[in-house]
């Protein structure tokens, strides 16, 4: 065997690194110490993001199984800037009572699931995809379950754990269907062999692969366990559940629908697909009208959240890649500080409902200017990132010419301002609404603080300096995956 | 011919998985259907590509994976009763709509 090839996925190793020191601390360190475990496991991950940005050289390994290219490179370095992100928000948390005594194993399960997540991204072989995907999920549903003390946190996790085994395996048959199709499970041998291929079996095998991966992107005839779920994990499971794992798990269903079935795209999944996207965004928006709970209505928002990104792949094309990857980031930054005051505020007072917030302006502005914030760009404000990925990936899905994609841009369109009601609703509790019983002044630590800059500097300068689109586009439009 | 048991153990696994109210039956249900679909990618490879082994490991892998599975939702599932002191999903609706 050529040992070589290991220097083709630098990405994973280094993270496992990080895994494998931050085990070795959780260990073997004196208790102690044990309270500087958080700061720690940020700290080293923090160093291993930053040499992340070092180019990597494109090719395959292990016989094709594995992909690395400029693409993959640039997923997996947006995922663990909202990871550190997630990790730095997490510290004060981890070192609280309840918490402390299992801090290491939050650390370790949530850098394991973002290595099954770099499989998702990397991977060019179904069973590759398969083991990172599970590999992805079922230590969420351990990290759900993670606040023992609430009776919730348990409902959340059994919830999961049961839907996501029942979504994997209605998954799994569809790529049997494929493998008995097909006789393979390599991307590109598949894609080869059912060029012209229009057999009921095929159509099956689809409808099955894009529910298996809808469910992890909670696209609407599969999104029941995510309101429970979001509301009853803790909130740095939320985040992490409601932007890294959903950003994956969409650039992986691109490359999957683009480079797998491309040949299917026109006449069978495109549809499919359009149907989702339409009641991903309207039901996604009409329900998060509804929520009281802080929690559960940023689930429905990101909901309909996940039908914007799938305008991307239902683009097929380096405009929609690329569209689709920006948003992701842009999501991530909006999201994660949405999260982090709501951690803040829960961590210290336990409320999490819109009605607590009521004149939270005049005890916390600096609070509730960041959750303004967060609330514009998500909602698609213009100075804000949250308007230039919306315009950006409304271009990329109007970018392949076809007169029903733009009606469905035009059904997005009217949902961008549904979905600003319930977000100024927010908005409006904060700054307009008076109340006697309201949240007092609290003093956040400095690694929330931090966070909380990191995402309000990505939320103002993302949409602002162009290189960020740019260089996406750039990566992006240097691939041949793409059918046409 | 050999995909008929199989689609049949399918159906029993998602019919089970709707019907039953105790959660440790529903994770019998989740282990037929992953089973099912293991039989599948070996009928398949046996008896349509018997010059590769692609559907065999894939096979083993989902052994291992779904074995995985089950060792965590018996986890939780033995969580929820230290907690509600039972394991009918009835008992675990709090949260709603």
């Amino acid at each position: 065997m050529d040992y070589s090839q290991f220097l083709m996925m630098p990405q994973e190793i280094g993270l496992l690194l990080v895994f494998l020191l931050v085990f070795l601390y959780d260990t073997f360190m004196p208790s102690s110490t044990q309270k500087g475990l958080p700061l720690f496991a940020t700290v080293v991950f923090g160093i291993f993001m930053i040499l992340g940005f070092m180019p990597v050289s494109d090719g395959f390994a292990f016989g094709e199984m594995f992909e690395s290219n400029k693409a993959t490179w640039a997923m997996k370095n947006i995922l663990n800037i909202g990871v550190f992100i997630v990790l730095l928000q997490s510290i004060k948390w981890a070192n609280s009572d309840f918490v402390s005594v299992r801090r290491g194993e939050f650390y370790e399960l949530i850098l394991l699931t973002l290595f099954g997540m770099y499989l998702m991204i990397s991977g060019r072989h179904f069973l590759i995809f398969v083991i990172g995907l599970e590999t992805a999920s079922l230590p969420l549903a351990t990290l759900a379950a993670f606040e023992k003390r609430y009776y919730e946190s348990h409902e959340a996790a059994a919830k999961y754990v049961l839907t996501a085994v029942f979504s994997s395996a209605i998954m799994l048959l569809g790529l049997s269907f494929v493998y008995g199709l097909t006789g393979t499970l390599y991307f590109s041998e598949i894609a080869s062999s059912i060029v012209g291929d229009n057999s009921l079996l095929l159509i099956v095998a689809l409808a099955f692969v894009i529910s298996g991966v809808g469910y992890k992107l909670s696209l609407v005839p599969f999104h029941l366990w995510t309101a429970d779920v979001y509301q009853g994990a803790p909130t740095m499971v939320t985040s992490y559940l409601s932007v890294i794992s959903k950003g994956s798990a969409a650039f992986a269903f691109f490359v999957i629908m683009v480079q797998v079935f491309g040949a299917a795209y026109s006449h069978i999944w495109e549809w499919m697909l359009y149907a989702i996207i339409v009641i991903t965004i309207t039901v996604g928006n009409l329900f998060a009208i509804r929520q009281r709970n802080l929690k559960r209505f940023l689930a429905f928002s990101s909901i309909s959240q996940a039908g914007y990104i799938m305008l991307g792949v239902i683009a097929a094309n380096a405009v929609g890649m690329a569209s689709m990857m920006y948003y992701i980031l842009v999501y991530i930054f909006s999201n994660l500080a949405a999260f982090g005051v709501i951690a803040v505020i829960e961590r210290q007072t336990g409320k999490v409902t819109t009605d607590d917030y009521n004149g939270l302006f005049k005890t916390n502005p600096w609070l509730a200017f960041v959750m303004m914030l967060a609330m514009f760009s998500l909602g698609g404000i213009p100075p804000f990132a949250g308007f230039f990925s919306k315009f950006f990936i409304f271009v990329g899905a109007c970018s392949t010419g076809n007169v029903a994609v733009y009606a469905l841009v035009l059904i997005a369109l009217i949902n961008t301002i549904i979905s600003l009601y319930y977000y100024l609703l927010v908005v409006k509790a904060m700054f307009i609404r008076q109340d006697e019983c309201v949240i007092p002044t609290l003093k956040s630590h400095w690694t929330e603080k931090a966070g909380l800059i990191i995402c309000t500097m990505g939320i103002v300068l993302i949409g602002l300096i162009s290189c960020f689109y740019t260089s996406l586009s750039d990566i992006t439009a240097a691939l041949n995956i793409f059918p046409g | 011919m050999y995909l008929i048991p199989s689609l049949i153990m399918f159906g029993c696994g998602v019919y089970g998985f709707i019907t039953r109210k105790n959660m440790i039956a529903i994770l019998i249900s989740l282990e037929l259907m992953l089973n099912s679909v293991d039989i599948n990618f070996v009928v398949f490879n046996r008896y349509l590509y018997p010059a590769q082994h692609d559907g065999m490991f894939f096979t083993l892998f989902a052994i291992a994976i779904a074995a995985a599975e089950t060792a965590v939702a018996i986890a939780i599932i033995i969580n929820v009763y230290r907690v509600v002191k039972n394991v009918d999903i009835n008992q675990i609706t709090k949260m709603k709509f």
